[in-house]
Parts: C-alpha cells; structure tokens; sequence
C-alpha cells in the first residue's frame, strides 16, 4: 500500500489552491479553472458535482499529475504534486473518465500490467487480482479479452485498475457515466467499503443523486470554481423551506403561468416563484413552512384556479446549485451541449 | 440518503488494508526493468494475437524478392559489379528494406496509445522512468524487424540467393541493428510530433517507396541518372545495403571500400559510423519532444 508522507498526517489529503488552468492561447483560449480551491479530509468520501464543462475533469487530470495547472499549488498527501509527481502517483489510484484499455488483452492481463507498472510483486499482484476480481463480480470474464467487455464491465475493470495498488487517494471521475443498474451498484457498494476503511474518495459526478447518497462532503463546481461546499445535509438545510411544483392544469400557457407567478409572489411565506418552462410553464417555488402550501391552495381556489399537480419536497443538490447559480443543473448541461466540441477536448486529453 | 458497505454476507468484501505495507525496498534498476519488460510483454501479446504486422512483413519484401528476382534474371551482363547475378545483389536490398519497413512502422503503437488515452494510463502510474515506455517501444520493434529480416535472409537461401554465414550473419544482424534504432527513434519522434495516426500513416507511405528507390537496394549507383546516384549515395539505406551486399559477396572488412559514390568512396567502417551517428542523432533530436510528452 502507498505510504504517506513521514511528516504528521495533514488534515486535509488533497489541497487545490487558487488552481488555474486554460486551454489554447490568445483569443481562441478556454478558461477551464478559474483560481479553483478545494480541500478533501482524509478518509471522506468526496463529491464534485458540476455540470458538463464546469471544471471537473481538468481538476482531477491535474491531481493526477497528467496537467500541469497555469497557476496555484496542488498537495496530496502532504506532498507537493508539481515538485514530487511520482511520490504522488503512488498515493494516487485514477479512474479515467474515458476508459482506456487495451483490446487485445484479457482484463487480467491488463491488470497484471497495471501491477507491474506500480512495481508490485508479482505474487501480491495475482493475489489482490483475485481479490478485486471476486469484490467486483469480474471472476466469470475477467480472463476474456476486454474487446468483447460490455461498458459496465470496462468500468469494473478500471475501478480493479485504480485500486490495485491499494490507494490512499482513490480519484474517479464520472465512474458511472452510462452504467447500468448492476454495475452501478457494484461501484457504489465498493466505493462506500473503501469510505469505510479509510481511503479518501474523490468522486466527480453530474449525477445529483450520486453524490447526495455517496458523498460524506461535497463541492459543487461551476465556471472553473468551487461555488459551494460541505456535506449535502448541511448545504440543503442552509437552503431553508421546502420545495413546490405545481401545474394548475396539465398544459399551461405562458400567460396563465405568468398571472400565477404574479398570484403566488403576492403571498406570505412564498419566495423564489420561477416559471419553468422547460416543463410545461410548471411554476417551481419555496414555502417556508407546511401551512404555507394550504393558504396557496386556498388562493388559487379563490382567484378561480384549478390545481392539476402540486408536488412538495424538501431541498435537492439541484436547489442548491440553483441557488447559487441561477440555473438548474439540467439547464446548465443543457447550455453547454451545444457548445462542447469533441474532438478539441481530445486533442486536450493527448499527450 | 447514504450509501451502505454492509453487504449481504455472501457477497465478497474487500479486505482491509494491511497495517504495515507488503511492499519492500527495490532498487531503481529492478523496477526500471519490471515496468520495460510489461510493456514489451503488451507488444508481443498485441504481436500474438494480432500476427498480420509479422506476416505482412514478411509476406511483401518476399513478394519483392520472387518478383524483382525473376523480372531481372535476365539483366544484361556487366550490369552488376562482379557479375553477380541480381537476385544476389537484390538479396541485400530487401533485407534492409525489411527492417528498415517493420521500424519505420515503430510509432504506430505509441499513436494509438496516445490516441485511445492509453498512455495516459501509463503516464499515471509512478514509472521509475517514462524512457521504460520508449525502451519497450525499441525492443519490441527491433526484435521483431530482426526476426523478419532472419525469416527474409533465410528465404534468399534457399532461393539460392546466398548466406553470408555465421560470422556474416552476425555482421548482417549488427548493420540491421543500427538502422533499426535510427529508424525506430524517427517513427518515436514523428508518433509524438504529428496530430494522429491519420497523418503517421501518410508519412510512412510517402517516405516508404521513395526511399527503396532512392537507394542502392535495386539497382547499382553505376546505373543511374547523377541526380538519383547522389540522392542514392546519400539515403540511409545504401549505408546498410552496400556493407550487407559486401557481406554476402564474401569481402567485407571494415577497411574494404563498400560504396562508391558520386562524393568519393566509404569503406565498410564508415558506413557502420554513418549508421551509428545517425541513430545517436536521430535519438538526440527527439528527447526533447519525448521529455515534453512524457512529463
């Protein structure tokens, strides 16, 4: 297993600070992190959660020392990762968002190599293959070649990959983009036993409920810099109220919604009236306690109004992110699509 | 909501952690070794199972041999020095080209790792050294471009193109070494310079043929325009054909002039020494962009 360093034990394990990082040059350069600061206490299991774009890979590439950042220091471990990269590689196992394996050879080939790469002895090496290969449900194919691997059976793999020098940092990102059911859980129930034993897990996701049930802490990214932070509990409850959709009918138009919003301002105890379009002029909003939503119904009830749906919830990471950016997350991965070219964030991830 | 560990007991768990790591001193060179020799094991498992490079390899400067061989059975007399007959005197043009066709090839693994993400799997891991990644590269391109040369030498003899002998065998094996690692550290060089494999592939077509040509490997310097026997006299490959050819006709020796060229004539010596400084060179050049690429 990676050691740490011989110094005291630091509190926090992984330390961005005011991390800054673009692509290109001139006017054509993409700002990818602006002064981006986090910090990961040892043993968390740590959320970064952020729409498409907003930073997360480049972090976690430039934690993993693939990326050197433009400005700003990075510590893992007590150890500086610009000044000591390969003591920081032993720390480090890194889950890849886009999975790189190698056709040709069978998944425990693959993970020998790993091994040998990270100087394993070769009898410990096999023994904690099988170990991983019996954790993460991979005994029946591991000995196929990992051309005819379905997805999920990639990112098993990969996860085997990450763990195999028993981490002290263990970093994914996106590990459960495209997974199904199975495999999704096969992680997570990992990733919650390696929490538990005391490997500090930096996850990225922009899956809300992935994080909300797997992180300890969380960050919540945008624009290249941390915008909120804490344990999700904590950053929910800040939030206040609970949550209410409604639809006074099941198709709304714009002017009803509009005249609704307008009704729904006016009362005590309502605030953040927004009309969501995306969904069907719904009107989304926060009442700051449980008697509020029956004076609501009673107003509607009197400006003569139906109520087709009225759902109440308390606070999501989404209304978190919503908060403090305005926007919800699915709008913001939304604006992104369209601007997002892949073939220069290839040309980024290569060396 | 939290996720739980707590699993079904049927369900494997990881064991924890042991409390003093299994690990123990190693020293460089050892762990220098073990990461070279997994990545060379990759390539020839790669090589195993995918054997349609070996072959081809093997197949084309053979289509060369049978084919030129025959076309010019009949080649006028005097056309060749010392009246050798041509699939002789080809017999050392396509051993070269064969080596000089497998390490030119040397880059197209590194691209597709670079490509597909690989290499940054590698780059993650704490190599004692990333020139493990580069030296795998070197030992997998030479061993093989050897073994295809060894399968095309062998070829010619029976074809009752001659055999240079165990002496000369090993004589041939060292000229091919140094043109493997000259050829070997510009294919590296260009897997790193260019964008993607797209580009790699149109550089090896282009630079394939013309330089065959271009040199001594199918027709003697004597025989050409002044324009392509300087050209020719100047081609890496006439540097290794020439020294080769000599082998094969019983007179090499390192004093021997080998090559008569428009500038003046080299000995077997000299062309041993321009080989050699060319693959030093070609090496020198390209650490640069492999330190840029690989830290």
């Amino acid at each position: 297993m990676a050691k740490w360093s011989s110094k005291a034990v630091p509190e926090a394990v992984i330390e961005l600070n005011q991390v800054s990082k673009s692509y290109g040059s001139g006017a054509m350069a993409v700002k990818a992190l602006s002064g981006l600061n986090l910090s990961v206490p040892r043993g968390c299991l740590y959320g970064l959660l952020g729409p498409n774009g907003a930073g997360k890979t480049t972090s976690l590439r430039i934690l993993s020392t693939l990326l050197e950042p433009d400005s700003g220091t990075v510590r893992v471990g007590g150890l500086d990762a610009l000044v000591q990269p390969r003591q920081v590689r032993e720390l480090l196992g890194y889950v890849a968002q886009d999975v790189a394996i190698d056709k040709i050879l069978s998944g425990r080939e693959l993970l020998q190599l790993q091994g040998d790469l990270y100087h394993l002895d070769r009898t410990y090496r096999d023994r904690r293959i099988t170990e991983l290969a019996a954790v993460l449900g991979m005994v029946d194919w591991l000995d196929r070649r990992c051309g005819t691997y379905s997805g999920g059976m990639r990112r098993r793999l990969d996860l085997a990959a990450g763990l195999l020098h028993r981490p002290a940092v263990l970093v994914l990102d996106e590990p459960t983009v495209g997974l199904d059911i199975e495999s999704r859980a096969a992680i997570w129930r990992v990733l919650a036993q390696l929490r538990d034993q005391g490997t500090t897990v930096l996850l990225s996701s922009h899956y809300l409920e992935e994080v909300d049930a797997l992180a300890d802490e969380l960050a919540i990214i945008d624009g290249g810099k941390v915008i909120a932070a804490g344990s999700p509990q904590v950053l929910k409850a800040a939030l206040g109220g609970d949550r209410v959709t409604l639809r006074v009918r099941e198709f709304s138009d714009e002017p009803e919604a509009l005249r609704v919003q307008l009704l729904l301002q006016a009362c005590a105890g309502v605030r953040q009236v927004v009309v969501n379009r995306s969904q069907g002029f719904s009107l989304n909003l926060v009442v700051e306690h449980d008697g509020v939503v029956e004076q609501l119904r009673q107003q509607l009830k009197q400006a003569d109004l139906p109520v087709f749906a009225l759902a109440q919830s308390k606070p999501s990471l989404d209304d978190v992110y919503l908060q403090a950016t305005g926007r919800t997350l699915m709008d913001a991965e939304l604006a992104i699509a369209g601007q997002r070219d892949p073939k220069a964030e290839r040309k980024q991830a290569m060396r | 909501m939290t996720i739980s560990s707590a699993t079904d007991p049927a369900t494997p768990t990881l064991a924890p952690a042991p409390a003093t790591p299994a690990s123990t001193p190693r020293s460089a060179f050892s762990d220098l070794s073990q990461e070279t020799l997994a990545l060379t094991r990759r390539l020839f498992l790669q090589l195993a199972r995918r054997p349609s490079t070996l072959v081809a390899g093997v197949l084309q400067p053979l289509i060369w041999l049978v084919l030129f061989g025959a076309l010019f059975a009949n080649a006028p007399a005097g056309l060749l020095p010392e009246g050798m007959s041509y699939g002789r005197f080809l017999g050392a043009g396509v051993i070269v080209f064969t080596a000089f066709s497998g390490a030119l090839n040397a880059g197209l693994p590194v691209m597709f790792d670079r490509e597909f993400g690989f290499l940054n799997r590698l780059l993650v891991a704490p190599l004692r050294s990333r020139s493990s990644i580069v030296m795998a590269s070197v030992l997998y391109i030479t061993s093989l471009s050897l073994v295809q040369s060894l399968a095309i030498i062998a070829t010619a003899a029976l074809l009752g193109y001659g055999w240079p002998g165990g002496a000369g065998l090993l004589l041939v094996l060292v000229i091919l070494l140094l043109l493997v690692f000259a050829v070997t550290a510009m294919s590296l060089g260009l897997a790193f310079a260019l964008p993607g494999h797209i580009e790699l592939i149109a550089v090896i077509f282009v630079a394939n043929l013309p330089l065959l040509f271009a040199s001594t490997a199918l027709a003697p310097i004597s025989f050409m325009p002044t324009w392509l026997g300087w050209l020719a006299a100047l081609n890496p490959l006439t540097f290794a054909i020439e020294p080769i050819r000599a082998v094969y006709a019983g007179h090499f020796s390192l004093g021997e002039v080998v090559l008569v060229a428009p500038y003046g004539s080299l000995t077997g010596a000299a062309c041993l020494g321009v080989l050699a400084v060319l693959a030093l060179g070609l090496f020198l050049l390209i650490r640069p962009l492999l330190d840029r690429k690989l830290t």
